[in-house]
């Protein structure tokens, strides 16, 4: 027989504080507490007090004034006479684009790369593995302003598209001009535009989206219906499929849905492609990409598609070969196997890394400063500070801009991460 | 001899055959090209396909580098050379810019008669780096390599061969305040007393004390201005510098992170997604635009050291993401069995996680590493001289305007050289770390 008896009480001690575990977190995090908020506060009022010695005061109002610039490249309205909450605006919408832009591009080559370099073909594969290796290990700021320079150095002039007989001439049935100042492609406009008028793009920037912006917002709404459409008609084959064990041929259904509605959306409006021509000294009508938007987009896309590469490469790689022949065990023919076993397993190893470096893709987006690409850094970080001399705001806010992307693109990620982890115990 | 046996039938063969040759389709570099290039329909269209980009790209770089013009004072001057030796429809790269100012590209403005300083650093910089980096190397250099940072920083700044002897004798006045103090108190203490002494020794006595020696025994150096300081050096030691230091920064923010403490998880937490969550050049910019505003009125320091400041926070909160996978990844019965040993908390992340965790998180910490090395480049946007600022400014000179490919190539070749060996060095020590599946 055991009694158990409570260990002897004892006074409390200052000592415990330090050598007793029940305590000794408490002692450190008050600790680190203490030291915390003291530097805090040694740091708000080193400003407070340098603030007051260059006799500023720290408000946003600057935010409501004129901004008193032009942006070349904006995807909304703006003017000069503008506020500076406005260039902001458009810089984040431009930051937001080349983002957009390139995290489709990098994705596309990634994917290409990664899949290539496991190829049984030696050459491709040596190839992708110079282009991986190449672009990983160069700066990007190098890589961007070797492709602006290419733009800008070994394009031809718009006046070479020009005489009788033209050093350089239009791609793609006279539709694409690429040139030393930019690359013109066709735009879309609407004869029956539901604003009543002809949409007009303005002579430069990518505009077209603000002149027709109703009708493509019903463009977009009934392409929308049709994705929901046909995933009704997919939920609907499959439960047939539950029923009675034979699939019904959709195909022609889904590819209908998609496109019959747009199409004849797309035939009222009277949708008409504009091609660009030459006009005086320059390209006009037709949408102008800026060699800094396309210099910094396809860096951007490059360098990260390297980066993607390899994150395709190791989630293929890591589902184990047995994977494959199981399910092949089980009479599932390649395709099937491809979609049911294999993605799915390899998606859930190459998602998260994927929307980390579309996190890192849109950070480098800052980088548009060595093109002069008019991105939120440019705007609200640059012209703006300089102009009002408000730094401490202009970088607060700036800081926060990205911290909230950055923010709100993990939290996508972890939820994402937590649908897709494996189920365990 | 088997021409005794009795069913022996004239239709079959009694003796092997001599072994003939493969078929030539199946040996040799027909049977490898087969097999590796032309091996169905769609590997036939991608090997012509890449054959055509090679092709397409070899043909433009080739004769623009056999043209190559290695000596001539300009681009001009390089022009003529090749109007006058090729032809003037050729192609033809002139590295004579390199040849020209590559001193400039390496060094930046450093002063031209004190190259050899950073060159010496360099070699003692490599030979620091001896044990920490193999494990054949003599133990004994690792007291070197503790010494090295203040060699290393005398000889690239100079001055007065005290200053860093001063400040390195801090660590022995710590030491000495840790050993003192522990005879007669306990180890706590002690261990503040090794925190607070050095500080107030540097605060306070260790300028006058390297001031006073200097005076008496003038041992020193030409003193060079950070602002000299540019090109490939600068991105080394900015680079290596926040490799150094952002290591233990990360390690130990990783550690907070996985705190059970929950004020110090939530400070960890916020300082890393913040870092994190901001682009480098924006904290480039706070550093050369708001630091000032944080300090003290009057404080005004070295624009290269609050770069190298940033980096370093900003790669240690990498860095801390990438340990904490390798912690989170370890099983918990180390954890477990650390503490069934009755190992401290230090203890048994010394001994026990933390190699392991570190040894899984080797390739992000490279490629942290790796990334931080080429961010160096974005110190040109607030100010300072590195290559790609360095081929602005070559640019921009008269002799040299319109040059862009050779300054990329060599830029370029550099950066790629020191990022890939670094990779190759971490996929070496992944091998030798490597303990199961042998």
């Amino acid at each position: 027989m055991t009694t158990q008896s409570d260990p002897p009480k004892q006074a409390f001690r200052l000592s415990q504080l330090i050598y007793d575990t029940r305590y000794r977190s408490l002692t450190i995090q008050t600790v680190a507490m203490i030291l915390l908020a003291v530097g805090l506060f040694w740091l708000v009022n080193n400003t407070v007090q340098n603030l007051q010695a260059l006799g500023k005061d720290f408000n946003f109002g600057f935010l409501g004034e004129r901004a008193g610039y032009d942006i070349n490249q904006r995807l909304v309205e703006y003017s000069s006479n503008s506020t500076h909450g406005r260039a902001a605006l458009v810089g984040i919408l431009n930051t937001l684009l080349v983002a957009f832009l390139g995290c489709i591009l990098a994705t596309v080559l990634g994917i290409i790369a990664g899949v290539l370099r496991l190829s049984n073909n030696w050459l491709v594969a040596k190839l992708m593995a110079v282009y991986v290796e190449g672009f990983r290990n160069v700066p990007l700021l190098l890589w961007i302003i070797a492709i602006f320079a290419v733009m800008t150095e070994s394009m031809p002039q718009p006046r070479e598209f020009r005489g009788e007989t033209p050093t350089a001439s239009m791609m793609l049935n006279d539709s694409v001009a690429v040139t030393n100042r930019g690359v013109y492609v066709p735009r879309i406009a609407f004869t029956n535009s539901l604003t009543g008028n002809e949409a007009v793009a303005s002579r430069d920037g990518l505009t077209p989206v603000a002149s027709g912006g109703i009708d493509w917002l019903l463009i977009l709404v009934v392409l929308g219906a049709s994705l929901f459409g046909i995933r009704a008609v997919r939920r609907w084959a499959s439960a047939q499929q539950e029923a009675t064990g034979i699939r019904p041929v959709t195909w022609y259904m889904q590819l209908g849905l998609l496109v019959v509605p747009t199409g004849i959306v797309l035939l009222i409006l009277g949708a008409t492609v504009v091609n660009p021509y030459l006009k005086g000294f320059n390209f006009t009508d037709g949408i102008h990409l800026r060699n800094s938007l396309i210099a910094l987009w396809l860096a951007l896309s490059l360098y990260t598609g390297a980066f993607i590469a390899e994150i395709v490469r190791g989630g293929i790689l890591a589902i184990n070969k047995g994977q494959t022949e199981a399910s092949y065990a089980l009479g599932l023919r390649p395709g099937r196997t491809m979609n049911l076993v294999i993605l799915p397993q390899a998606l859930r190893v190459i998602i998260p890394p994927l929307i980390s470096q579309y996190l890192n893709l849109t950070k480098n987006s800052s980088l548009a400063i060595a093109v002069g690409y008019m991105d939120v850094r440019s705007t609200l970080g640059g012209i703006t500070i300089n102009q009002t001399g408000r730094e401490l705001e202009g970088m607060l806010l700036l800081g926060g801009f990205y911290l909230v992307l950055s923010l709100a693109i993990s939290t996508v990620m972890n939820i994402y991460n937590s649908s897709v982890k494996l189920k365990e115990r | 001899m088997s021409g005794t046996h009795a069913h022996t039938v004239a239709y079959v063969r009694e003796t092997m055959l001599p072994e003939q040759d493969p078929p030539l389709t199946e040996a040799g570099a027909i049977k490898w090209m087969r097999e590796n290039l032309f091996s169905g329909w769609l590997n036939n269209i991608l090997t012509i396909l890449s054959i055509f980009v090679i092709y397409s790209v070899l043909s433009h770089i080739v004769p623009w580098f056999y043209n190559s013009i290695w000596n001539a004072g300009s681009l001009s001057e390089c022009r003529e050379i090749r109007d006058a030796t090729i032809g003037s429809d050729a192609s033809s790269a002139c590295f004579a810019v390199i040849s020209d100012r590559w001193q400039q590209l390496l060094f930046g403005f450093y002063a031209s008669e004190a190259y050899w300083r950073p060159v010496l650093a360099l070699v003692l910089f490599l030979v620091a780096m001896g044990p920490i980096l193999f494990e054949s190397v003599p133990r004994k250099l690792l007291w070197y390599t503790a010494a090295s940072p203040f060699i290393l920083f005398w000889l690239l700044w100079g001055g007065s061969i005290w200053g860093p002897i001063a400040v390195a004798a801090g660590f022995a006045v710590g030491w000495g305040a840790f050993v003192g103090v522990s005879l007669f108190a306990g180890t706590l203490l002690a261990v503040i007393a090794a925190i607070l002494v050095p500080i107030l020794y540097w605060m306070f006595l260790a300028g006058p004390i390297a001031g006073g020696l200097h005076s008496i025994i003038p041992i020193g150096i030409t003193f060079i201005e950070s602002d000299d300081f540019g090109g490939f050096m600068l991105s080394f030691i900015i680079g290596i510098s926040g490799i150094i230091l952002s290591l233990p920064l990360g390690i130990l923010l990783a550690l907070g992170r996985q705190s059970d403490m929950f004020i110090i998880n939530k400070v960890s937490v916020a300082f890393i997604e913040v870092i994190r969550g901001v682009p480098l050049i924006v904290w480039l910019f706070t550093a050369s635009l708001l630091l000032n505003y944080f300090l003290p009125p009057g404080t005004n320091f070295d624009l290269m050291l609050r770069v190298i400041i940033m980096v370093t926070l900003f790669s240690a909160a990498y860095i801390a993401e990438v340990v904490r996978g390798g912690l989170a990844a370890l099983p918990k019965g180390q954890y477990e069995a650390a503490d069934a040993l009755g190992l401290d908390y230090w203890k048994s992340m010394r001994l026990i996680v933390l190699p392991q965790a570190l040894k899984i998180s080797i390739p992000g910490i490279v490629n942290t590493f790796i990334g931080l090395f080429k961010d160096t480049t974005l110190v040109v946007f607030i100010g300072l001289l590195d290559p790609i600022g360095l081929s602005g400014a070559i640019r921009a000179s008269t002799d040299w305007n319109g040059i862009y490919w050779e300054l990329f190539v060599f830029i370029g070749l550099l950066f790629f050289v020191c990022c890939f060996s670094m990779g190759q060095y971490s996929i070496f020590l992944e091998r030798k770390l490597r303990r199961e599946h042998r």
